[in-house]
């Protein structure tokens, strides 16, 4: 199941030169990137891990895009979302957020009903991704890559 | 960051000033169209249309001096002109290595150099904002293992796009010391100039016998370096005319403006321009207070009047020439005057 989550996201997945222009509006605008990443994308999980310190002072969107593929590279496999962050006061949020990287296989979510008083029904969404012990839930890490590829037999 | 106004502020909270900054100046500029085989091309109407020559009019008129640093940015202005044609007729290999070196005194103008430059090189489109970064080793290299990477790379991502200003870069390396962070920020450097050529344009800026020693030890750095700029060969007496002119307009541009230009006027004794412009003035006996005359002087220019100086008082060579005595010279001056050589011997 494919994951929509932030701005796009019913877009098919952008290419390099469209997050760069993404990121070139945010930067017109005055909003400091940040990128971040997860392997657990439920929509009620705020904290996404940070990559590096959102990126203040910025002119020009190639420093973001670089540190994207850094993130891209060492974490393959998993969500990583850019957020440009509007410092004004009075708005002080995120202004923009979306999703640059998803790992290949996203198995999706399931529905979990609780039985509670007076037969009522409680539910909640579960990804199946997080029965998986953290770091392994959308493919092995890339630690354990190339171990398996040093054991190999020459 | 407590209203909107300060956003711009925010933003180039690190970044030089551009005060002659057009407007939509920090937008890319236009890519030109590729040619066909069998065009031709007007390299003089290329060049109005790059805009190249508003830019360097505009050098040529603020900056004083500088002649060969003038001459310089002409040509690579030249050559980046050519290499643009090149491109669009498909011809060109790569991005062109823009790095470069300016070495002179402090006050010589580079930095201000720079900011042209900057403005240049996004005007011909080599360049993607005309901004300029200015940093020392401070904001390069960290306190602590583990600190500098994130810190330079922090400084370089925010200079992407534009030009990274390096003040007195020799700082970065240090010999002395053999566990110093300089040299992971050096390296760091380097794989960017390497990497995000077409990204970024570094400029490395100090004295010309420390960047000579700085290059020379990290060959590396010399090698990815293209374009040296010395400041330090300015005519004394060409600058004088300069400002002599410059004397009766109203307002100096040139030195006003944020110490741009020639400041400070090195005498240069070698000079022949010089040397000649004082052979010509008339001589005339320089009206010095008496308290600064050399003893040795006024005994040459009145040998008759020769009096021995009243015991107890010391007599110690002018103030310029103590200066420039340094270790047993100034110990055997000071004996010869009867100061504290004398009394400890």
């Amino acid at each position: 199941m494919r994951i929509t989550q932030g701005t796009f996201s019913y877009l098919p997945d952008l290419t390099d030169e469209e997050i760069t222009s993404q990121l070139d509006y945010a930067l017109g605008n005055g909003w400091a990137l940040s990128v971040e990443f997860t392997d657990d994308p439920h929509p009620r999980n705020n904290y996404w891990d940070m990559w590096g310190l959102p990126m203040f002072g910025l002119a020009d969107p190639a420093g973001a895009l670089r540190e994207i593929n850094e993130c891209r590279e060492v974490y393959p496999d998993r969500y990583i979302r850019v957020s440009a962050y509007d410092a004004r006061q009075g708005r002080q949020t995120v202004a923009l957020s979306f999703l640059v990287n998803r790992p290949a296989q996203e198995p999706g979510f399931r529905l979990d009903r609780q039985e509670a008083a007076d037969r009522r029904i409680r539910y909640t969404l579960h990804p199946y991704a997080l029965d998986r012990p953290a770091g392994t839930r959308y493919g092995p890490l890339r630690g354990e890559r190339e171990v398996v590829a040093r054991e190999r037999p020459e | 960051m407590s209203g909107p106004n300060d956003k711009a502020v925010t933003r180039s909270l690190f970044a030089l000033p551009t005060p002659e900054e057009p407007a939509g100046g920090n937008q890319p500029p236009a890519v030109p169209e590729p040619l066909a085989d069998d065009a031709t091309v007007d390299l003089a109407a290329e060049r109005a249309s790059a805009g190249v020559d508003e830019i360097i009019e505009a050098l040529d008129r603020d900056l004083v001096g500088l002649r060969p640093v003038k001459t310089r940015i002409n040509e690579i202005a030249a050559l980046l002109l050519i290499d643009r044609v090149r491109t669009r007729f498909g011809l060109s290999a790569g991005p062109p290595s823009l790095h470069m070196s300016f070495t002179g005194n402090p006050g010589t103008g580079k930095t201000t150099v720079a900011l042209r430059m900057a403005r240049l090189l996004h005007r011909m489109g080599y360049l993607r904002r005309g901004r300029v970064v200015s940093v020392t080793r401070d904001d390069l290299v960290g306190q602590y293992v583990g600190h500098t990477a994130p810190k330079t790379k922090e400084v370089l991502n925010r200079a992407m796009g534009g030009v990274l200003f390096i003040d007195e870069a020799y700082y970065l390396y240090r010999a002395d010391k053999e566990r110093d962070y300089g040299q992971e920020a050096i390296e760091i450097l380097l794989q960017y100039m390497e990497n995000y050529r077409d990204d970024l344009v570094v400029i490395m800026a100090g004295y010309a016998d420390r960047m000579e020693t700085f290059f020379s030890s990290n060959p590396g750095m010399s090698s990815r370096v293209a374009h040296h700029l010395d400041f330090s060969r300015l005519l004394a007496g060409r600058a004088r005319g300069h400002r002599r002119a410059d004397a009766g307009r109203a307002a100096l541009p040139a030195v006003t403006r944020g110490g741009i230009g020639v400041p400070r006027l090195p005498r240069l004794p070698d000079d022949p321009a010089a040397v000649r412009q004082r052979a010509q003035r008339p001589q005339r006996p320089r009206a010095r207070p008496a308290a600064a005359r050399e003893p040795a002087d006024r005994d040459q220019r009145h040998p008759g009047q020769r009096r021995p100086h009243a015991p107890g008082t010391r007599r110690l060579p002018s103030q310029p020439r103590l200066q420039q005595l340094t270790g047993p010279r100034l110990l055997i001056a000071l004996r010869r005057a009867g100061g504290i050589g004398a009394a400890a011997g």
